[in-house]
């Protein structure tokens, strides 16, 4: 099983757009979205959920009122800041370690589990889907990506297909980390600005440190033709293959409104490009 | 006043709204707190390096341990593992909690600090800038989010806030005096502004909307945001000149006529609101 990761670094560079393209053409993929916290994925392939399952994220502390004495040493301990001036958790902040069940000198503070998300397992016109969603200010998004992917694979063992396409979060941090481990390839989504050049930069860098091999697709590259061949010469000088770069055009968000891929959307300027580039990266994710 | 500037969506526009309405304003602390992917110095100069961000994490004593484990199960992120004769330690999953120093028996576990970005400052004018850089290969922004919110200011305090509605943007919208939410008119824009709504209300904290690249898409952010009661106080067209201007890395409120005002007045608005 072959897993081909879209990253950015900077968001809003059109990672989802074209990992939905890319849908379209791939010879049946598995696709997962695995930006759990501001998924964008389901509204161009409207899944069809068929399994619905409770993420557990990390424990919660919860005080017993009775035992409580207000010495605030739980709140000295806790390096999340998640227990305010009157000694009450701040739900939101609390990171599930449980320090302040044992620094507790009167056994107040317990941990529970709670329920941080949803994943589904669903079915798409262009193949079947992983995807999630956290709940309201909640924490653990690593582990919730961790669950997505684990989903996704069972997807492919059990529908028997060998490409995973995962729509991956912005950043380098956490989830960024926690998508990116023990994938074959990774498409890095740049736009010719100084935040795209200054964000890929970072991203190569990650894939570097993870050892995966990364290449860069240059979009909306006509907005800056200068800034975009500076990216290109600076993949050049980094080993960094570019497998393409895409015009700006109305058309993706057209596509966006219509929720169909730019190749379902059948439009003369982008479709094209797109192809060519897929042609090169399901070389790349296939290890050819 | 803490303004965070705040979006659900990446690239939807933040970094242009931050770094423009402090631009416009003149004097004010911007603080970008996208530690990922910092932007906002790009627009504004070359900051220099103010102190390292450091988090604890453990060191064991291998003379005084006795595998006893009980490290290894307390910890709820499993960086510890003792397998006689060893321990294991993995250092990318610690949450840096100190929970195993603290529930070592023969108190073998001590903590060091542990670099794991750093924070930048300049003066550019009469704005105080900071920003921070998580290292590449960190999994935690927080902590580096809140050296950030230590930071002492008089008046006004721009925030830019990282994209999302996880850990890192709880840490930005901390103790804020108002949310402005940039979005586009856009399915996805609207998908992610609702997110961003329900984060920044159950934190009980005022809200405002700068649609930007105003008429590319279609009137669902508008819809919404008149059926939910929600401002739209600023619109920023969709502008050839504006996406060029951002490409290079320029601010465009003092470039393109009429713009200084405009942010202006969206900061008159968000204080009369505040009040």
């Amino acid at each position: 099983m072959r897993q081909l990761l879209m990253l950015s670094g900077k968001g809003g560079t059109g990672k989802t757009t074209l990992t939905a393209a890319f849908a379209s053409l791939a010879d049946s993929p598995v696709l997962a979205d695995c930006d759990v916290d501001a998924a964008d994925l389901h509204l161009l392939l409207q899944p069809d959920v068929k399994e619905r399952m409770g993420f557990r994220g990390m424990e919660l502390a919860v005080k017993d009122l009775s035992r409580c004495i207000d010495c605030g040493i739980c709140r000295d301990s806790c390096r999340y800041d998640s227990i305010d001036e009157n000694n009450n958790i701040i739900e939101e902040m609390c990171e599930g370690c449980a320090v302040c069940t044992i620094v507790c000198p009167e056994g107040a503070m317990r941990m529970e589990p709670r329920i941080s998300g949803d994943a589904y397992l669903s079915v798409t016109r262009l193949g079947p889907m992983s995807h999630a969603k956290l709940f309201t200010a909640e924490e653990a998004s690593g582990k919730l990506v961790a669950m997505v992917r684990k989903n996704a694979s069972d997807l492919a063992e059990s529908w028997g297909r060998d490409l995973i396409i995962i729509d991956g979060p912005p950043g380098i941090g956490c989830p960024v980390i926690a998508s990116i481990a023990g994938v074959n390839q990774v498409c890095v989504v740049t736009e010719p600005t100084v935040s795209g050049a200054h964000d890929l930069s970072r991203v190569i860098e990650l894939c570097r440190h993870f050892g995966v091999p990364a290449c860069v697709v240059i979009n909306r590259c006509d907005i800056n033709a200068g800034k975009a061949d500076e990216i290109a010469a600076w993949c050049d000088e980094n080993d960094v293959e570019v497998v393409g770069r895409v015009p700006y055009d109305t058309a993706a968000t057209a596509s966006m409104i219509a929720q169909e891929t730019l190749i379902e959307h059948d439009d003369a300027v982008l479709a094209p490009k797109v192809r060519e580039v897929w042609g090169r990266l399901e070389e790349l994710a296939y290890g050819r | 006043m803490k303004l965070v500037v705040a979006s659900g969506k990446g690239g939807t526009g933040k970094t242009t709204v931050s770094v423009n309405l402090a631009v416009s304003l003149g004097k004010c602390t911007l603080v970008d707190c996208d530690v990922e992917e910092p932007n906002d110095a790009l627009f504004l100069g070359d900051p220099r390096h103010l102190e390292d961000v450091t988090v604890l994490v453990p060191e064991f004593d291998l003379e005084k341990c006795t595998l006893c484990g009980e490290c290894a199960e307390f910890c709820r992120y499993k960086a510890i593992a003792t397998i006689p004769p060893k321990l294991l330690y993995f250092d990318e999953l610690c949450h840096s909690c100190g929970g195993c120093a603290i529930i070592c028996p023969v108190d073998a576990v001590s903590e060091k600090p542990k670099m794991i970005g750093e924070v930048r400052t300049m003066s550019v004018g009469d704005i105080d800038f900071y920003d921070g850089r998580l290292s590449i290969g960190e999994p935690a922004a927080s902590p580096v989010i809140r050296r950030l919110n230590a930071v002492d200011y008089e008046g006004l305090a721009i925030y830019d806030s990282p994209p999302g509605t996880a850990c890192p943007v709880l840490e930005t919208l901390k103790r804020a005096d108002f949310a402005l939410l940039v979005t586009e008119p856009t399915p996805f824009g609207l998908n992610d502004l609702k997110l961003a709504v329900d984060v920044v209300r159950a934190m009980d904290i005022p809200i405002g909307v700068v649609i930007n690249r105003d008429g590319i898409g279609d009137s669902g952010v508008e819809d919404y945001c008149a059926e939910d009661g929600i401002e739209i106080m600023m619109r920023i067209p969709e502008d050839r000149r504006i996406a060029e201007l951002y490409s290079e890395g320029r601010a465009f409120a003092d470039v393109l006529d009429g713009y200084g005002d405009m942010f202006r007045g969206l900061m008159a608005r968000i204080e009369a609101v505040v009040r």
